[in-house]
This record gives structure tokens, sequence and C-alpha cells, in this order.
């Protein structure tokens, strides 16, 4: 297990030094720091001598791969590539285009981040599942068909859609709970209450097809028709055969998401003025601030890659007829 | 018109029509193939697939209607009238010329009579007054008398009743003889195949009737109300079409090569090639989907904005950042699909009739061409209608974060931003962020309907 679990960190690595690739030749090579400077400078009267003291403000006057002026070890080192981006690797995330340490922004940021993610996550996961089971029970039935259609079409509404409409009716119109606002502790419920509620509904549709899908394909197995056979109660043989066997290929979908919620949403944060990650980044891509959006990139990844790995974990835990080798 | 007209010829509408052309080929090759024919014959079966291919033929005319462009070049005694020419206008703009012409000053509610908010007015006394200002383009030839108004939109609502129905009763003219025919000739076949042609009556007739009530009503009312700076919302909403269909429609298509070449070359070939695809797509799937979109697009809109003497006119600009826009979209959602072409290429180059080709020392190509693409064009379309309505709707929300399409291009993500400040104003307006709505919901669930049936009718795993 632990030589498994070391294997596949080792695997990450060559995925991650890709991931800076590519990041690195968006943000350096084909976006020039000349251009950058351009950008945040105002593209119309702007000197030479302006750029360059742009780009030594920022530590974007390095050459890209190849320092030729330096000696030693520092003809590499001291390069864009290992000043910006390698050092990425050891989560030193330097600072904004605005002068402040990203590393203390995103640990300061995470909690709200998680305020709403993690409550969103949890209850949609339950409901989702609830719901799904209640119509496997009844499936072909026409509260099965009626759920399904609901379903299509809860997905096919954008979900900024109901952000806004669930601040015009709760709290514009209403007055149930603030429009927008984050603060902490209990104090925080009830700014929290409408972004949690409308990140469940919005994720419902889709979230119930996927699991009577998955329902659906286990009841049909032969180990349940036996259990029929036995005598067994359908409620017993859904919620303790099915849901059961179903658990494996929910947690498949489950473990790659739990990372991701750090992460935030991007549009629910920024709509409902939660000072998350998911805000943080939408503030960085809109300043243009690449800094930002390069670290969070990089955290991003590494979370997916982590979340890649516990799922590979969580499946020998809970199925022993799957082993690691 | 006085104006001369130059034909033009814009990526974007170039990859549409190519795309209609492909369709058009795919069409005529399922009707020759009597195997492929059952099949879609029995998507068709479904009443809900039936109508929703109605609808999305409908969006993806007018997406083309609005995919061919001329250059408006106005002459030299229309000069005062040029400012209100765009550069470029496409065949739907020359259909909803009166909807550009007729702009009002700011807000007002569909059908209304006069603007939304009141304006200080100065009267002959000097005396200051708050007044509603009647609109500029609204029901001039009644007088604006409220009672008239009523019956004026009744009366318009018949004449597009009596047109859709005769509309309608030309085609099934046109239908049953062709229908007749192929009774006369071969009776029992036919009349197995039986189609829900009542509710693809039902649906053409409520399309042609909506749209003529509203085509009619337009010339003397804004249906769907004005914007801000006095637009008429229908026509944004009708010209945000192409925008969604297009992101839709050729993101897939732009996606679809690499997805094919690398996802069969992996399942096929194994190996190091399978090593390298495989970390090629991990690696680009393990960055957020958003944040590699917003990465990619903010450098494309440095570099546009450090060249912008690479763009002729502000629509041919906006259309270059749409196709940027399309192409980084496909960039990044060809993992998906790659990865299940790989598992199924593996898949079938197990199967013993390839492997005895292979032992033929057939050429892969050959072997690919005839044994494993065949086997893979189902999981390929499938992929690619359920792309569709997840695109469009990504659309809406890379344009809230401001990295989708141009701000001065028409779509409903752009509108439904908009729209969002307007919902702070005191009273709300609703019409914009409502029309954006009702027009994307009926694409995206259209396609949503659609995707799920051919799903389940070509998905040979899918239980009957």
């Amino acid at each position: 297990m632990f030589a498994y679990i070391v294997r596949r960190l080792l695997f990450a690595v060559p995925i991650l030094i890709g991931v800076n690739l590519i990041t690195f030749a968006l943000f350096f090579m084909v976006n020039t720091p000349d251009d950058m400077a351009r950008a945040q400078l105002g593209a119309k009267q702007t000197t030479p001598e302006m750029i360059q003291a742009w780009k030594v403000d920022h530590g974007y006057d390095k050459p890209l791969f190849v320092n030729q002026s330096a000696e030693g070890a520092s003809l590499l080192t001291d390069t864009l590539f290992v000043q910006e981006s390698l050092k990425l690797f050891s989560f030193d995330f330097g600072q904004s285009d605005s002068g402040r340490q990203i590393s203390s922004d995103i640990y300061e940021r995470m909690w709200p981040s998680l305020a709403i993610a993690l409550p969103t996550f949890i209850i949609g996961l339950v409901t989702n599942i609830a719901i799904a089971l209640l119509i496997v029970l009844f499936r072909g039935s026409t509260l099965d068909s009626v759920t399904m259609g609901v379903a299509v079409a809860i997905m096919s509404i954008s979900g900024l859609f109901y952000i806004i409409a669930g601040q015009v009716l709760f709290s514009k119109t209403w007055h149930w709970v603030p429009i927008s606002g984050y603060a902490e502790g209990l104090e925080g419920l009830k700014f929290l209450v409408l972004p949690v509620l409308i990140g469940v509904f919005a994720g419902i549709g889709a979230g119930i097809r996927w699991y009577r899908s998955i329902f659906l394909e286990e009841i049909n197995k032969d180990y349940v028709r036996t259990a029929r056979a036995k005598g067994l109660s359908e409620i017993k043989v859904l919620f303790g055969h099915v849901l059961q066997n179903g658990l494996l290929p929910i947690l498949t979908g489950v473990v790659v998401v739990i990372p991701s919620l750090f992460m935030g949403s991007l549009i629910m944060e920024s709509f409902f003025g939660i000072p998350g990650l998911g805000s943080y980044t939408i503030d960085a891509i809109q300043s243009q601030d690449f800094g930002i959006v390069k670290a969070m990139v990089f955290l991003g990844s590494v979370l997916y890659i982590i979340g890649l790995i516990l799922t590979d974990i969580s499946y020998t835990y809970f199925d022993p007829r799957v082993k690691l080798s | 018109m006085m104006d001369s007209m130059m034909p033009v010829f814009l990526w974007t509408d170039i990859m549409i029509w190519g795309l209609f052309i492909l369709i058009v080929m795919g069409i005529v090759q399922i009707l020759h193939d009597p195997q492929k024919r059952a099949q879609w014959h029995s998507v068709f079966q479904s009443k809900t697939a039936m109508v929703s291919v109605l609808v999305l033929l409908v969006y993806f005319s007018i997406a083309l209607l609005d995919s061919v462009h001329f250059k408006n070049t106005p002459d030299a005694q229309d000069v005062t009238n040029s400012n209100t020419h765009k550069e470029l206008i496409s065949v739907l703009d020359m259909g909803l010329e009166h909807l550009i012409q007729n702009t009002e000053r700011t807000y007002s509610a569909p059908f209304a009579l006069h603007e939304y908010s009141s304006t200080v007015v100065y009267g002959e006394n000097g005396q200051v007054q708050q007044v509603y200002l009647p609109l500029k383009h609204v029901a001039q030839h009644i007088d604006m008398d409220k009672s008239l108004v009523t019956y004026d939109v009744l009366t318009q609502i018949v004449w597009a009743l009596m047109g859709a129905l005769s509309l309608l009763m030309g085609i099934a003219i046109f239908h049953s003889y062709f229908y007749l025919n192929s009774l006369a000739r071969q009776t029992a076949e036919v009349k197995q195949q039986r189609l829900p042609w009542g509710m693809a009556y039902l649906t053409l007739f409520s399309i042609t009737f909506i749209g003529l009530a509203f085509y009619i009503l337009s010339f003397d009312y804004h249906v769907l109300g004005t914007n801000k700076v006095g637009e008429d919302v229908l026509y944004q909403s009708l010209k945000s079409i192409r925008t969604g269909v297009l992101i839709g429609g050729l993101t897939t298509v732009v996606m679809l090569p690499l997805a094919l070449l690398l996802g069969i070359s992996a399942g096929y070939f194994k190996g190091w090639i399978d090593d390298v695809i495989q970390y090629l797509y991990t690696t680009l799937n393990s960055i957020p989907g958003v944040l590699l979109i917003a990465a990619a697009v903010l450098v494309m809109q440095s570099i546009m904005s450090t060249h912008a003497d690479w763009f002729g006119s502000t629509e041919e600009r906006a259309d270059m950042r749409l196709l940027f826009l399309i192409l980084i979209l496909g960039m990044t959602s060809w993992t998906g699909l790659c990865r299940l072409l790989r598992a199924e290429t593996l898949k079938i180059s197990q199967i013993e009739y390839v492997t005895a080709a292979k032992a033929f020392g057939l050429k892969p190509f050959t072997i690919i061409r005839r044994h494993v693409f065949p086997n893979l064009v189902h999981l390929i379309l499938i992929a690619l209608v359920l792309d569709f309505s997840g695109l469009v709707l990504a659309e809406a929300v890379l344009s809230y974060v401001g990295v989708g399409v141009d701000p001065t291009m028409p779509s409903w993500g752009n509108m439904i931003n908009q729209a969002r400040l307007e919902m702070a104003r005191e009273p709300m307006v609703w019409w914009s962020l409502v029309s954006a709505f009702i027009f994307m919901f009926i694409l995206v669930l259209a396609a949503n309907l659609f995707a799920d049936r051919v799903q389940w009718v070509l998905n040979p795993r899918s239980e009957k």
C-alpha cells in the first residue's frame, strides 16, 4: 500500500511539471512580460523604460530559460522558469501584482470557500442519492418519468439564472437573507443559507440522473434477483444491497470532487460576495493578475491529482476485491 | 436599400456552413444505409425527439441566416444615415432592419408605450416636470390610444395565426403528396413506419405562429422591451442564437479530429504512443477547466489588444475572439472523448476479426478505417450531442467571468451579465434576463432531450 502511494505520488511529478510548462508557456512565452506590462500600464503612452521598470518591479525582467549574463548554477536558476514556475513546487506562490503574499491570501480565503462548498456538497449528495433511490423504487411509473423530465429541465437552466432568481426572490423581494456578504462563525450562517441552497438545487438535475443510472445498473444484477427471490422487501433490497454495492461508482465520482471543494465555486462566491478562493480567482482573472492565476492553476491540479490517488485508495478500502499493485 | 453590398466571409461563417454541409452529407449517408436509417427512424419515433429536432432546426437555421455577412458601405449622399448602420450586416439583420432602426432612448417594458423611467422635462413656462416620455417607434399608426393598442395587438396576432395556418397547410399538402405516393407503392412498409407527425405539426404550428406574431408585432412594438441604451431585446436575443449555436456546435467539431486521432492511436498502437497520449490528456485534465480557459482567453485578449491592427471592423475583431474562444474550448474539451475512444479502441482491437485482419497483414490505417472507426461512430455521435448543451451553458458563465465572447457581441451570457446590474434597479428591469433565459433554456432543453434519445437508441448497451 505504502509503496503504491509513493509510486502514484512520483507519477504525479511529471504531470505537475507538464501543468507548469503549459501555464508557463501561456503566460511567459505566448504572452510575454512586455505584453503584460503594456496591458497593465495601458497600451498607449508606455515608454520602453516604463515597461522595463514594471518588469523589474514584478520580477519579470529575467530571461526565460537560460540566463547568459549570470554564472555558475544561476545560469539556469536565475531565470523566469525557475523563479516563477518551479518555485510553485515548494508551494512558494510568491507575490501578487498588488504586492500581497499569495500563500497567506490562499490560506485566509480557503475557509470561506469550504464553509460554502462543504455543506453544498454534503447536502447535495444526500438529497441526490435519496431522490434517486426513491425514484428507482418507483421505476417505470409516472413518478419516475415526471421526475426525470423535471431533472432534465433543471439541468437545462443556466446556473447564473438560479443565482440571480434566488437573490431577487429571497433577498430583494422577501428580505429573508442578506443579498451578499460574509461573516465568520454562526453570524455567517445567514449569508451561507442561500448560496448553499442554490448550489444544491442547481446540481440536483444532473445528480439524480447520474445516481439513478448507477442504481438501475445495479438493480438488474443477479445478486439482487437472488435477494428478491429470498423474499426480501423491495426497500430492504434497495438499501441493503443496491445502495451498498452502488457505493463504489458513487465513490469514484465523489472523491475526485472533494479536493476541488477547496477551490470554491467561482461564480457562486463572486455573486454572493464571499471572500473565498473562487472570487479570488475571478478577481485575479479580471484584473489580469497572472501571479494569482498561475498559483491557482497549480493548486487546482495538485488537488485534482490528490483526488485521483484518494479515489484509488478508497477503492481498496471499500471493496476488498480491488487489490492495488 | 441604396447601399452597396459586398459579401464578407468571417471565419466562423465558413465554419458553420462547413458544419452544415457535413450534417447534410451525414444525412445523405444515413438515407442510403438501410440499417442506419432504421436506427434513426427509431430516434424520431419518440415525440420528444421529434419536437426537439424541430426546435434545434429552427435555431440552427437562424444561426445560418445570421452567418451570411455583407459589408455595408453607405453611399456618399447617405452619410447622415451611416451611423445607424453597422459595418457588417447579415441576412438576418436585413430581415430585422426595422429592429435595428427602431432604437429608443433607454429602458422600456415589453409592449410599453412610454419609457420605463421618468425624465425631468422643462415645460414651456420653465416649470420642471417629471414625465414618462413616449417611445419614438411604438404604435405610430394608431395615435397612442390605449384602448386601440389591445385591439391592434390582437388583430396582428390573428393575422399571424392565419399566416401560420396557411403555411402549415402548404407543408401538409406537400407532405401528403409524398406520403400518398409512397403509400401507393409500398403500403405495408410505409404504414409500419409510424412517426409522430401530429406532434411534429403541432410543434411546427407553435413555432411559426409565435415567430410570425413576434415578427409582425415587432414592427410596431418592442415585443420584449428595450435595454439600457434602447436596443430591442428581441433583436438581441435573436442575434445571440448565432453565438450560442456556434459555440455549442463548432467546439465539438474543433475537438473531434484531435480526440479521434489521439484516442484511436492510443488505443490501437499502445506502447509508448499510448503513454505519451495518456500523459497529455491527464496533464490537460488536471488543470481546472474554467481556469485553463480563463488563462488562455486572458492571454488571447492581451495579444489582441497589443495587435489591434490585425483586425478590420469591430465585428471582425469580435468574430476573431469568438473563433479563439471556440478553439480554446475545443482544446480543453477533447480529453473526455479521447479517453472514451481509447478505451473502446483497446476493446475492439482485441476482437477476433481485428486480430484476423492484423494477421492477414492489412495496414493499420485500413483496419482502423474498416473495422475500428465504424464501431466508434455511435460513441462520437453521443458525445457530440451530449456536449452541445454543456457548451451553450458554459458560454454564459464564461461571458460573466469576463473571458467569454466579446462584450460587443450579442450573446445570452452578455445579456445575463448586463441584466444582473438591472436587477438592482428599482423597479426591477426583468425582461432582458427573462428573454435571454427563455431563448437559452429552449435551446439547451431541446439539445438535452435529443441527446438523451440519441444515446438511448444508438448506445448498444442501453436497455430497451
